[in-house]
This record gives C-alpha cells, sequence and structure tokens, in this order.
C-alpha cells in the first residue's frame, strides 16, 4: 500500500558513527553556510557548540535581569509594607531596616533568577515538544544509542535536495535519508 | 574536543629564565624584608603597641595568602581534580612560604603579647568578671603552645606537600603514583588539620585582641578571605607570568574561567559570611556583642566598613558575573588585584579599630575614632611582604612552574571549560 507521500519534506537526516565524525562534519555544514539545521547526539560532545557556528546563548542575560528585579522587588515590598502600608516598630529598631530585609530580597533575588534560567532555557530550546520530523526515521532512533545525526531543514534558504546532500556526502555521513514534516 | 595530538609542553614554559625578573625575586624580597622589618623594628621602641598591631596585620594577610596556597593544594588533592595540576605548582609556591611567616609570627607570640592583648594582664582580668571566667583558654601559657601547634601543622603540611610534589617532578616508574597516592592520602586529615588550625589561629591571634568580644563565625570569615585570595592568587600569577612568556598554551582561559568562577562563587561566600556574622549581632542586640561592631562603625572607620561591603563584594560581584570578564586575561588579573588588595583592607579593619577604639577609650575627651596610616603600617607590610617574597621566588625559580610527572597533567592540559 506504498503510495508516494504528498507530505512535505522536513530535511535531509545524515548519519553518523563517532563523535569525531560529527564534529567534523558540523564544521563542514556551518562553512556551506547553513542556518537552518541542527545535530543530535547521545551524550554532550564538547565545543560542537562552536564547530556548528552557534552564537553564545542569550540565557545569562535573561537571568541576570530576573535576578536584579526579583531582589529589587524583594526589597521594595518589604520597604513599603513595613513603612507605609502597615508601619510597626519591631524590637526598637528603625521602620526601614534593611538589615532583616536582606534575608528576603536574597531569596527572591535567586527565586526568580532559577525561574529565568529554567523556564528560559526550555523557551529558548522550544521545549517541550509534543513532536519532532525526526522521529519519522526509523534509524533515528538510535540517536539515544550509539549513533550521531545531523538535520539540514528544508526551510533553509540555501537548501537544495541535491546541493546539501552531496554536501552531506562528502562530510562522510554513513547514511542519508530524506524525513518527512 | 581537540582535533590534534596530545599538547606538548616546551621547556622554556615552565622554567623560569636565569637573570629574568622572577628569578630576582629571592634578592627583591630580601632587599624589602630587610627595609621593612629593620625599619620597624627599630621604631618599636618609640610606638611599641603601634609597631604590634601594625605587624599582626601585616602577618594576618601574609598568613591568609600561604593558607590560602595551601587550601588550595589540599582542595584539589581530596577532590582529585585533574583541571587544575597546571597552576598547583603555583599554589604550592605560595604554600611553602608558611614555615617562614610562622618563624616571623613568633615574636608575636613571645614578645608582643602584653601589647597587643589585654587579657595578658593579670590585674585586668583579675578585675574583670568575663575575662576571668575565659582565663582557662584565654592564658599566656596555653596560647603559646597553641599558636606553636598551628605553626607545626602548617610547617608540617606544607613541606610535606610541597616535598612530595617537587620530587615527583624527579621520579620514575612506580615512584610517581605513590607520592600521587600520599599526597591524596594526606589531603583527608588534611582537610581537617586546616580548618581548624587556622579557625583557632583567627580565633587566637585576631578576636582575642578584643576578649570580651566572641563570634563563632569569626575562623570562618577569616577562612571567606582566604579562599578568596587563593584564588586572586594563582590568578594574578598565572596571568603575569604568562605575560613574560612563560605557561604559554599551558594555562589557557579555560583555567581562567575555572579560577574567575572560584573567586566569583566565594566573593558570594565572603559575603554570606560577613553579612550573617553582622545580622545575627544587629538583631540580638546584646551590647557586649554589639561593641565590636559599633567601633567598626564610629568615626573614621564606618567608610572603612562601607568600602569593604562594597569593595569586597558589590564591586567583584557584578565584575565577575559576565563569562567574557572571566575567561579574559586582562579582566581576570584586574578582578585579581583588586580583590588582593581588599584583603590587605579587610585585615586592617579587623585588627586596627581595636587599638584606636582602646586609645578614644582611655582619653580625657570623648574623640571620634580616627583612622592612622603611617610608617609602621607600610614597613611592617613591606616587611613580612618581602619574606613572603623571597621564599616565593625561591621556590618558582627552584622547580619547573608546572608538575611535570603528575598522572593527570595531560589532563588538565587538555581541560576545557564551558
Amino acid at each position: 500500500m506504498a503510495k508516494p507521500s504528498k507530505k512535505k519534506v522536513f530535511g535531509l537526516l545524515a548519519e553518523y558513527e563517532t563523535p569525531r565524525e560529527i564534529f567534523a562534519a558540523c564544521e563542514k555544514v556551518r562553512d556551506a553556510g547553513y542556518q537552518k539545521w541542527d545535530s543530535y547526539t547521545p551524550f554532550p560532545v564538547h565545543n560542537l557548540d562552536k564547530a556548528m557556528g552557534l552564537k553564545p546563548s542569550m540565557l545569562g542575560w535573561l537571568v541576570f535581569v530576573c535576578g536584579i528585579s526579583g531582589a529589587s522587588g524583594g526589597m521594595l515590598l518589604q520597604w513599603w509594607t513595613s513603612t507605609i502600608e502597615y508601619p510597626i516598630i519591631i524590637a526598637a529598631k528603625p521602620y526601614f531596616s534593611y538589615q532583616a530585609f536582606v534575608p528576603v530580597t536574597f531569596e527572591l533575588g535567586i527565586l526568580l533568577a532559577s525561574f529565568a534560567a529554567v523556564f528560559g532555557m526550555l523557551a529558548f530550546n522550544r521545549l517541550p515538544q509534543w513532536y519532532h520530523s525526526c522521529f519519522n526515521s526509523e534509524r533515528f532512533a538510535r540517536v539515544t544509542d550509539d549513533k550521531f545525526f545531523i538535520c539540514i531543514e528544508s526551510t533553509d534558504p540555501k537548501y537544495s535536495p541535491e546541493k546539501t546532500r552531496s554536501l552531506l556526502e562528502g562530510t562522510g555521513a554513513a547514511h542519508i535519508e530524506e524525513v518527512e514534516d | 574536543m581537540s582535533s590534534h595530538g596530545p599538547k606538548k609542553v616546551s621547556k622554556e614554559q615552565i622554567w623560569i629564565k636565569p637573570g629574568s625578573l622572577w628569578a630576582r625575586l629571592p634578592i627583591i624580597g630580601v632587599v624589602l624584608a630587610a627595609i621593612g622589618l629593620g625599619g620597624s623594628f627599630s621604631m618599636m621602641g618609640e610606638h611599641p603597641q603601634e609597631f604590634w598591631y601594625a605587624y599582626l596585620t601585616a602577618l594576618a594577610i601574609f598568613i591568609a595568602f600561604g593558607l590560602g596556597g595551601l587550601f588550595f593544594v589540599i582542595i584539589q588533592h581530596v577532590t582529585r581534580a585533574g583541571w587544575s595540576i597546571v597552576v598547583r605548582r603555583l599554589a604550592e609556591n605560595v604554600m611553602i612560604t608558611l614555615p617562614a611567616l610562622s618563624l616571623l609570627a613568633l615574636p608575636v607570640v613571645f614578645m608582643g603579647t602584653h601589647e597587643l592583648y589585654e587579657w595578658t594582664h593579670l590585674d585586668v582580668v583579675a578585675a574583670d568578671t568575663m575575662l576571668s571566667a575565659k582565663q582557662p583558654y584565654l592564658n599566656e601559657g596555653f596560647f603559646t603552645q597553641r599558636m606553636l601547634a598551628y605553626f607545626g601543622v602548617w610547617t608540617l603540611l606544607s613541606v610535606l606537600f610541597y616535598g612530595w610534589s617537587t620530587s615527583q617532578d624527579d621520579a620514575t616508574g612506580e615512584a610517581i603514583t605513590k607520592k600521587a597516592h600520599s599526597m591524596r592520602w594526606l589531603s583527608a586529615p588534611g582537610v581537617a588539620l586546616f580548618a581548624i588550625s587556622m579557625t583557632f589561629f583567627a580565633f587566637d591571634a585576631l578576636m582575642s585582641l578584643d576578649p570580651h568580644w566572641f563570634s563563632t563565625m569569626f575562623g570562618v570569615y577569616y577562612f571567606a578571605g582566604i579562599a578568596v585570595t587563593s584564588h586572586a592568587m594563582l590568578a594574578l600569577l598565572s596571568v603575569a607570568l604568562r605575560k613574560s612568556g612563560y605557561l604559554q598554551g599551558v594555562v589557557t582561559e579555560e583555567h581562567n574561567h575555572s579560577l574567575g568562577k572560584l573567586m566569583f562563587g566565594f566573593t558570594v561566600f565572603f559575603a554570606y559570611i560577613g553579612f550573617s556574622q553582622y545580622f545575627l549581632i544587629w538583631y540580638a542586640n546584646i551590647p557586649e556583642e554589639t561593641r565590636w561592631f559599633a567601633y567598626r562603625i564610629n568615626g573614621d572607620f564606618l567608610y572603612l566598613s562601607g568600602l569593604l561591603a562594597i569593595g569586597r563584594f558589590v564591586i567583584p560581584f557584578f565584575f565577575l558575573v559576565s563569562r567574557v570578564i572571566k575567561r579574559n586575561s586582562n579582566t581576570l588579573m584586574l578582578a585579581a588585584i583588586w580583590i588582593l588588595l581588599m584583603e590587605f583592607i579587610d585585615m586592617y579593619w579587623l585588627v586596627q579599630p581595636v587599638l584606636v577604639n582602646h586609645h578614644a577609650q582611655h582619653a580625657e575627651h570623648a574623640e571620634a575614632l580616627q583612622m592612622h596610616l603611617g610608617a609602621l603600617d607600610i614597613l611592617t607590610v613591606v616587611g613580612v611582604g618581602g619574606v613572603f617574597l623571597a621564599v616565593f621566588g625561591w621556590a618558582l625559580a627552584r622547580k619547573a612552574l608546572i608538575p611535570v610527572n603528575d598522572p593527570r597533567t595531560q589532563e588538565s592540559l587538555e581541560f576545557e571549560d564551558f
């Protein structure tokens, strides 16, 4: 019942045997100028981000801004509640006893920074993802075991079925296939 | 992941050239020590109290540097760290100044106690309930024994670690791993010995300057300074050596990054400890506890306390938070110099206000506390610093700049940080 598929092509999936091979392959794909592509490995490969030409993540800035606003929000909240909204003398100390407010300020800074780190990381990685086109390939299942993959997506401006395939062949891929969207 | 073969290190990179400025450090140090110690000891007759307070400040600073080296070496062995092998020899060279600094501290124990410590005056102790209660611990006999024990522990640990590590350089075959095992074996009891001796040294030498006051966190406070300066010292030394042509490609920006992260982390740790000590005393508001802070936020010392809070936490925190700053040698060195400078101010802040407050209390008219920074303060720092520099320079030129035979030197050379 194999009908010719009318589904869109997601991209070309190339399979590699070792981290060293995929490292060299990523450098070639990067140098060819592709933008919309990704590598998939069973474990983190050191410096693969450099081989892929990925820019440093903006996550740090997000964490910094959220941490600062958490800390200053915490201090402001305590200043407002204990000097304006409900002034009350505690232990004969001034209304605005910043020393007493430091623990909460610190904790709120940490809380918002870690929220930004976790949820920002998920957002930047577009996670959670319930579906990924690469799972249409049966061979791709071994990415969690012992195989390494590069997928160049068809939405990339430089993508062409023939040229991209020959580029991937030139990187020494063990197997290349087209995956459906 | 490197696509090249294993990294090789040439001899010129890890041996100090004879005749270079680094090789002359021992002579420079001896000259500085002669000027500083000679000058300050000659002024001792005129201003005995000022001399001993300044001398103790200088000792507290450089003993903190020496203990920083010892701390780094012990921690790397006990955690079996691989990344740090290429900077470990620098830490060992800093650490081996401890026997000399212990010798320099002997005059404090045998000559200076009467000028420094109120609790050595038996008439004062007899008239004071609190000091009488503390007499079983705070008395001259036990104090001397304890101090000698700390110096003995530091000398023993630093000589053993230094000896094993440097003799490993020339060892062959099984002797290499045997020495690595010896160092690792000693490191676990070393952690306990270091922690106890360092904490009680801080209690005895620095906290007992104001014998009514006590803080169980004081030892940790002294340690927080040691930990942050320890990594700052290594960052400064490794960058300075690279700038004069050594360790190129041996200590890399990856090691910069790790040292920077530890500097950043211990900067936060310092703030945490320093604030916690202040916070609990501020909250409880018990006079015998608050007085220690009271005269440190009085008169000139208020500005010094503010400088410490901002200079030791706020500035390095925001400066070192970025990854780029930690990896760049120039910015990292700037941070390291700043942090080392702050250790000088911190030790001054721990020691000197006691004397100024003492004078103010015995003055005829109540007066604001005035900070003084005289020739004695500078001469003692130059003198003790000269001895530190001389011993460090001697050790630096004596052996290779990295432990060449350590089983994990290659791992450290090829270390990559994230």
